[in-house]
């Protein structure tokens, strides 16, 4: 089977959750990849050279600059002529591209793919991750997305892709990219950290979450999170959110800091090695989960923590 | 302008979800269903936008059992002016859905079609996508601001990291996240007022569409359970514990 994995990527550098869709591709057959873009020779470059991928097919156009899946999707239907099933990582970008990719191949797709049973066989969360379906298409194509924390990443090296130009693209005029704001944050990004410490609305401010939960995640290096109650009660920006409707993450080591622990937040972090909580409600349904719980005040407890690990 | 509203019947969501015995799905049966939320914010949008003159008409849609007749209810209490039921007791995929939300859009001739961005039974996050696909307009997904403007939307989304906004041309289709607004309760006077809205029954078939699976579930299991760990005494026994796994400064 020939599989054609969708490359994100910020303009300079693949992203890692990447990675983890090439190691599912790889499970199904030979690994193409594509990277779409304005001026991305450098991320060809180094999409070529991830281990085990076959070929690069790039597509370098300014129509496709902002991921736009207007002008996106039909440039891999096109491609998807000669693969056999369409793999992307299942963020933002990949759930925005890829659906509106199936409806043009006229394939039902398979969202967040979590395992590779077979050939035609996957599992997936439903339910907010309170059961797991094992399905299995009947489409001659596939196409998939792959939740980022379910494979290990592909490695970043060792690989001699054969980089290809794709001529094809244009702009359908129908869609354009007015701007972002995306948040700059000197540490390391949620879906990647290898230690996340995640503030819950027991914080009761936004100066409470910088001062108590900001301490704790610089001194340890980690990515900072947060509860959607934290969010929703404006502490923190959106993008800090844990959860079934914010980022799935499966960090070594989890910290969970005043967050009670409601199913919705479980079913983003329940997946981390090692769950730390600290609470004031010795019943909160955090504890289930913990591996490490401690039923203290926060305020008190947190400094503490910072102050001596 | 006329603006499409597709809603889904689907276990509501303080439920928490139980496996049936035999792994063949989520029992369903004598538990409480309700508008799937993100289905119930494009239904908040769209009145919205009928309040601000935007919009002329809002017409929602739902495929599904006969009791689905229920939720499109709920849409016309909130303020949808009628409702189409495209009335089946087979679970119907994102694809098929979006090829009768297709045939409805043809029909109807919609400005805007305003989805949820995903159920939260399947949680597929397609069938607006595919919808797009199919009738060749653009999509502005996992909305947090929608602002209509002559000919074109621009919608603000959710994305990793934070926010975009794109600027479509109409007629377009939206999902929602769950910042777009806070949906608003039906009060008395409009439910009782939506029992005389239109509500029209048809079946997959009236559009032509085939909803035969794609997908076969093998089977459903419950997710793997994370056992509590232990408690620690205080913040030195924490650390100590930590340490011990190699997480320090």
């Amino acid at each position: 089977m020939k599989t054609l994995v969708w490359v994100e990527h910020d303009g300079s550098a693949v992203k890692d959750a990447t990675l983890a869709a090439v190691t599912a591709a790889s499970k199904l057959g030979e690994v193409h990849l594509l990277v779409a873009g304005s001026g991305v020779d450098g991320v060809a470059n180094a999409a070529a050279g991830i281990a085990g991928v076959g070929k690069v097919h790039v597509a370098d156009n300014a129509a496709f600059g902002h991921n736009l899946p207007e002008n996106i999707a039909p440039l891999v239907a096109d491609l998807m002529g000669s693969h056999d099933a369409f793999v992307a990582p299942a963020t933002t970008t990949g759930k925005n591209i890829a659906p509106r990719v199936a409806a043009l191949l006229d394939v039902m797709q398979i969202s967040e793919v979590l395992s590779v049973e077979g050939p035609k066989t996957f599992t997936r969360p439903i339910y907010a991750g309170n059961a797991i379906a094992t399905v299995e298409s009947s489409d001659a194509k596939l196409v998939l997305t792959v939740r980022g924390t379910a494979f290990e990443k592909a490695a970043t090296s060792g690989g001699s892709g054969a980089i290809e130009a794709v001529s094809a693209g244009s702009d359908a005029g129908i869609s354009s990219f007015v701007g972002a704001e995306i948040a700059k944050q000197d540490r390391p990004e949620l879906t990647s950290a290898k230690i996340i410490v995640s503030g819950g609305r027991a914080l009761g401010s936004s100066e409470k979450y910088q001062e108590v939960i900001v301490p704790l995640a610089d001194k340890l290096g980690a990515a900072l999170g947060a509860s959607r109650a934290a969010v929703d009660a404006g502490y923190v920006p959106n993008d800090y959110q844990v959860g079934q409707t914010g980022k799935i993450v499966a960090p070594e080591v989890y910290f969970a800091i005043g967050i009670s622990g409601a199913i919705q937040h479980l079913a983003g972090m329940k997946d981390s090695k090692t769950i730390v909580a600290i609470n004031k409600d010795e019943d909160a349904p955090i504890f289930q989960v913990a591996d490490f719980g401690l039923v203290a005040d926060l305020f008190s407890a947190v400094p503490d923590l910072t102050a001596k690990i | 302008m006329k603006i499409l509203v597709p809603v889904k019947r689907v276990l509501d969501y303080n439920v928490k979800p139980r496996v049936k015995a035999d792994g063949t799905g989520v029992d369903l049966a004598n538990v409480k269903m309700s508008m799937n939320p993100f289905d119930e914010i494009g239904v908040e949008e769209a009145i919205r936008l009928k309040e601000k003159g935007v919009a002329t008409e809002i017409v929602a849609v739902s495929v599904g059992p006969a009791k689905a007749q229920e939720t499109l209810r709920t849409a016309l209490a909130m303020g949808a002016d009628r409702a189409i039921l495209v009335q089946t007791d087979d679970e119907v995929e994102p694809l098929a859905l979006a090829k009768i939300f297709k045939a409805i859009a043809d029909a109807e001739g919609p400005g805007l079609v305003i989805l949820g961005k995903q159920a939260i039974d399947g949680d597929n996050n397609q069938t607006g996508q595919m919808l797009a696909a199919l009738t060749g307009w653009a999509q502005g997904t996992f909305a947090s601001a929608v602002n209509v403007d002559g000919d074109h939307v621009s919608v603000t989304r959710e994305v990793d990291g934070g926010l975009e906004t794109v600027k479509l041309k109409l007629p377009a289709i939206v999902t929602t996240d769950l910042r777009l607004n806070e949906p608003r309760y039906a009060s008395l006077p409009n439910i009782m007022k939506a029992k005389s809205k239109p509500l029209d029954v048809k079946s997959p078939a009236d559009y032509g569409v085939d909803t035969a699976p794609r997908v076969k579930t093998v089977k459903v299991s419950e997710p793997p359970v994370r056992s509590a760990g232990v408690k620690v005494a205080d913040v030195d026994e924490l650390v100590a514990k930590l340490k011990a796994m190699g997480v320090h400064s």
